[in-house]
């Protein structure tokens, strides 16, 4: 794992709609992916984990408006750029040939009405336009290969996949250009255990062997814990916690981190009562004000209310490898 | 258990009972078929035997396509069955609609996965709870009846103050809050069981807990029996008294949930519980890549012979590929069972070549 940055994102705000209509999805959001990590991205629906994805690619369909920050993408070989700065010659080189997405119900993502082979063949036909058909072919049927389908099923329509299979092939065709960075919203949710399992497990193997850098997006705080290097918890649009995956877990300084990792029963171990998190996720239209989780946290006291916690690094001995925002964990060192 | 008007009734007597439960859905003839004699169908459910208690929660876990929701619906009596019984405290019942349908509806009620999807748009929660009251006959004689009927059903779900959600549209409330009412809605009728079909596996990590929860404690003051059929076999272990596992349309383990989690029998589970997410084994999606079942379910139009998890199981034995297994105890725990032939001790024994139970099994073979 270099510690090299491949994405930075600094101080990110989206908003859906205009003035005092809008309603702030994404605020402030200050985040780093590294070369080869995954990063996993936790929240509840509507805590703004997919806005925040949508943003950095510049997906954001229009209500959806990024009226602040940077995206410092870094290539491999060249000076790093903005993304936000990005024009559409720019960014339509940036996009899928070095950040792909995975989107959330593979099912709805391909074409019912093309062969896989088209569909695979359409992306290296727009983005590599000087590549042969047979060559085009062989990387299609070597992409299949490589996330686990038979090339003999190229030429089935997306109807005759299974899920598990639809979700690989989607993997596939986000990987074809064998990109720095992939973004996954997700991709799981649809699929069982046992085929959840076997699609992460290739995509830990694929990652090792190409190098790429993975944001994981989920709700699913146990899975990412098995499985990325580092979490980013949100709640109501911003980042409340950063640390290691084993860090978060073994000893989470949010109280909203240690409600989501106390909301998932557990299969070993003593059975104990569990509580969840009471009350419910808030309106991004009206936020309470100071730390937007106080009305639900059992630990808020006075400043909570009224002050909006900075996401820093704590006093705590790790604390230089993590950050958070919380009044019970006064911050050493601001986030800039 | 005293705020119930049925508290009278003992704990642990049967309410509803499946015996041998079989559903097949017709597929669609194509004109090539016209002549063949047998007809093709999805075996969705076969051969289910399961046992509502009053007072305790029964989970019914699998994958997707597994039949689980299927055997929820035959137990509300949405589908009728191809075979098998249904038995409400022992009498054999099969209603198709009209009154007889509404006599078991308000003794048997439903609740369903996707609470965005299960109450109307157009009407408030009062309209819901209300025509829940009235159809079941638990309205009482005046308006004030009603007021009191529906302030106590919201109040039983932790809505509470009542006057702040009566009013309202499904729209102003969130996913759990949306559930409650579902199951308020489906207390109004002040059933004995409670069928619930995946009933917090659209709802936020947060709040799935506090709903679960909500459902343990009415099982407790009202004495319901309840159904939960999830594909979360941890969240089975939590909140079920008695877990049982579906592949593909057949039941193949049970138990108490807590021998069924801690000591899997049957493959399939053990492939389940291996799958599911465990944050104590951080970093080791890459070392357990052996072989233990990965795949798919098969066709339920023309399913394996023998064990329908043996093309992917990684013990399987011939016999698997050919007898149906049957019931075996485990007997590490009382009432634990798996349908698999390990449990057999002549199956397995026949496994070592050149055995007396080999010969034997052979023989058997060649005799019938």
């Amino acid at each position: 794992m270099s510690g090299e940055p491949v994405l930075e994102i600094k101080n990110l705000n989206v908003d859906y709609g205009l003035g005092d209509q809008a309603v702030r999805a994404v605020r402030d959001v200050n985040l780093t992916l590294h070369r080869g990590e995954v990063l996993g991205l936790a929240g509840e629906s509507g805590s703004g984990k997919s806005t925040l994805a949508y943003g950095l690619t510049r997906l954001l369909a229009p209500p959806g408006v990024i009226t602040g920050g940077e995206v410092i993408y870094h290539p491999e070989n060249a000076e790093p750029y903005d993304v936000l700065g990005l024009d559409d010659r720019g960014l339509r080189k940036f996009r899928w040939a070095e950040t792909a997405i995975v989107f959330q119900g593979a099912m709805n993502s391909l074409n019912p009405v093309h062969k896989i082979s088209t569909q695979l063949n359409d992306v290296l036909e727009a983005h590599e336009p000087k590549m042969s058909a047979h060559s085009r072919t062989a990387r299609a049927r070597e992409m299949l290969k490589l996330v686990g389908i038979s090339p003999d099923r190229m030429d089935a329509y997306p109807h005759q996949l299974s899920g598990g299979m639809r979700q690989r092939v989607m993997i596939g065709m986000a990987l074809i250009l064998q990109p720095q960075v992939v973004i996954m919203d997700e991709p799981t949710t649809a699929l069982d255990v046992v085929m959840q399992r076997q699609i992460l497990g290739q995509l830990i193997e694929l990652r090792e062997r190409l190098g790429f850098s993975v944001i994981f997006i989920t709700h699913d705080l146990s899975l990412l814990v098995e499985f990325s290097n580092r979490i980013a918890i949100m709640y109501g649009g911003r980042i409340v916690e950063e640390a290691q995956a084993t860090a978060l877990y073994r000893d989470s300084l949010h109280p909203y981190s240690a409600g989501l990792l106390g909301s998932f029963p557990a299969l070993r171990g003593a059975r104990r009562e569990l509580t969840g998190i009471p009350g419910s996720p808030p309106d991004l239209k009206g936020m309470p004000t100071g730390c937007s989780f106080h009305p639900r946290c059992p630990k808020a006291f006075d400043p909570c209310a009224g002050n909006i916690p900075v996401l820093g690094n704590p006093d705590t001995p790790d604390g230089s490898a993590r950050t958070v925002a919380c009044w019970l964990h006064p911050v050493k060192q601001p986030v800039a | 258990m005293t705020l119930s008007p049925d508290a009278k009734a003992p704990a642990g007597e049967v309410v509803l009972e499946a015996i041998g439960l079989t559903k097949h859905f017709p597929v669609r003839r194509k004109l090539r078929d016209l002549f063949k004699r047998e007809h093709d169908a999805v075996h969705a459910v076969d051969d289910v035997n399961l046992t509502l208690r009053r007072g305790r929660v029964v989970a019914l876990v699998g994958e997707s396509g597994s039949g689980k929701s299927t055997v929820a619906r035959l137990l509300a009596q949405l589908y009728p069955r191809t075979a098998g019984d249904i038995q409400l405290h022992g009498e054999s019942t099969r209603v198709k609609g009209g009154r007889p349908f509404r006599a078991y509806a308000r003794r048997v009620q439903m609740i369903f996965q996707d609470p965005f999807a299960s109450l109307n748009p157009v009407h408030t929660i009062r309209y819901h709870l209300t025509r829940s009251l009235k159809i079941h006959g638990n309205a009482g004689t005046s308006a004030d009846d009603l007021e009191r009927a529906l302030a106590d059903l919201l109040t039983r779900v932790s809505l509470t103050p009542p006057e702040r959600y009566l009013d309202k549209f499904p729209h102003e409330l969130s996913g759990g809050q949306r559930q409650r009412v579902a199951i308020a809605r489906a207390l109004g009728a002040n059933p004995e069981a409670l069928l619930a079909d995946e009933p917090v596996s659209m709802l936020d990590v947060s709040i799935r807990l506090g709903v679960l929860n909500l459902l343990r404690d009415l099982k407790e003051r009202l004495n319901l029996a309840i159904l939960y059929i999830t594909h979360d076999i941890a969240s089975a272990r939590y909140f079920a008294d008695e877990t049982l596992v579906m592949y593909a349309g057949r039941m193949v383990e049970g138990g108490d949930s807590e021998s069924v989690t801690q000591a899997p029998a049957h493959p399939y589970t053990r492939l389940l519980i291996d799958s599911a997410p465990d944050p104590d084994r951080i970093h080791n999606m890459l070392e357990d890549t052996g072989d233990r079942g990965n795949g798919e379910p098969p066709s339920l139009i023309r399913p394996p012979a023998g064990c329908r998890f043996h093309p992917r199981c990684p013990m399987a034995m011939p016999r698997c590929t050919t007898d149906l297994p049957v019931r075996l105890e485990i007997g590490d725990a009382p009432g634990h069972w798996a349908a698999c032939w390990l449990y057999d001790e002549g199956t397995v024994a026949a496994q070592q070549p050149g055995s007396a139970a080999a010969a034997d099994l052979v023989n058997a073979e060649g005799t019938r």
